[in-house]
């Protein structure tokens, strides 16, 4: 007689994975079958430790080596853009490659695997994002914010500014203003 | 650990083919998505003030919807504690600029107007959704986030 089998995959996943975590005595959740949350940073060798257990019953930790690299990426960019710093705004890859100390290639390929994303649109988003920092504050001019994010001109600003948000520099300064002020209005309403 | 978390969309809309559409285009993205709609403004509040309702990272909102409107919805999602955070894409198919500036002032992140290829509507939701990304994972400044596509 042959029985046929129906199985729930993700119940069994996380009774393998609770199976395995059970004798580590690490304090964690599992989120999903997909996810789990581990309530500290475990140290290479743990978590070199832990994968190979879990690689045991087919299951892998992903890419978390290369989360790190990508966040060290990203910190170094953030760096960049606020560190004023010109010459290295110019060469950002050569930059990279030097401050994280791989091959550019490389850095960009995990950097997209990871992040849906890739490093030039990272780099382009973070400049955007201090442009509007500096255009809510208000007090410099939209050539003086070109100029300390490195654009040739007002122009080329304004266009990548526009192709990013859809906005022109000037509607979202008067966006982000008039918000403003509508908030204060109902705080002193309230 | 695993960085590719699912990310929980909603969406308003009393148009049945626009809904089906756009289903089939979260479908399509590699991003992994979770999508649910609701048929009218009256639903969608509902839902948000339901104390045991998942919150969305995402609602896609139509302006143009019987019993409450997209706009009216908005200002009372703004004003709710606990969906502050929430990312407000208004999908509409108006493209007056009066609406558009209205629902901006009014806290909206991103107006998404409704593409009419299917084709581009999957592009312009990557979009969106990598970018709302970067805002929860890269500690932008959500007060800044506006997005016109």
């Amino acid at each position: 007689m042959i029985y046929f089998l129906k199985y729930d995959i993700q119940a069994i996943c996380k009774r393998l994975i609770q199976g395995e975590l059970e004798h580590t005595g690490l304090k964690y959740s599992l989120i999903n079958a997909n996810e789990l949350d581990i309530n500290q940073t475990l140290s290479n060798e743990d978590l070199k430790a832990l994968n190979s257990n879990l690689m045991k019953l087919g299951i892998e930790i992903m890419s978390s080596q290369k989360s790190i690299l990508v966040q060290k990426t990203k910190k170094a960019i953030i760096d960049l853009i606020n560190l004023d710093d010109k010459l290295s705004l110019c060469k950002t890859s050569h930059h990279l490659a030097k401050t994280l100390n791989h091959d550019y290639r490389y850095l960009s390929r995990v950097f997209s695997e990871v992040t849906y994303t890739t490093i030039e649109n990272y780099i382009i988003l973070q400049k955007i994002e201090k442009a509007k920092e500096m255009i809510a504050c208000n007090e410099l001019t939209f050539t003086e914010i070109a100029w300390r994010l490195n654009y040739s001109s007002v122009g080329h600003f304004s266009m990548q500014f526009k192709n990013t948000t859809g906005f022109t520099p000037s509607l979202f300064k008067r966006i982000i203003l008039q918000r403003r002020d509508n908030t204060i209005l109902e705080a002193i309403e309230n | 650990m695993i960085n590719n978390e699912m990310i929980r969309v909603l969406l308003a809309d009393d148009d049945k083919e626009d809904r089906t559409d756009f289903i089939e285009a979260f479908e399509a993205l590699k991003m992994k998505t979770s999508v649910q709609t609701v048929n009218d403004g009256l639903e969608l509040m509902q839902y948000l003030k339901d104390p045991s309702a998942v919150i969305p990272h995402l609602l896609f909102l139509d302006l143009n919807m019987p019993k409450k409107t997209g706009l009216e919805c908005l200002m009372e999602i703004k004003q709710m504690d606990k969906l502050k955070d929430l990312t407000v894409v208004i999908y509409s198919t108006s493209s007056s600029e009066k609406d558009i500036e209205a629902t901006f002032l009014n806290g909206a992140n991103v107006y998404l107007k409704k593409p009419a290829h299917l084709s581009f509507l999957k592009k312009t939701l990557s979009h969106i959704l990598t970018i709302n990304w970067q805002y929860h994972t890269s500690g932008l400044n959500r007060d800044n986030f506006l997005l016109q596509v």
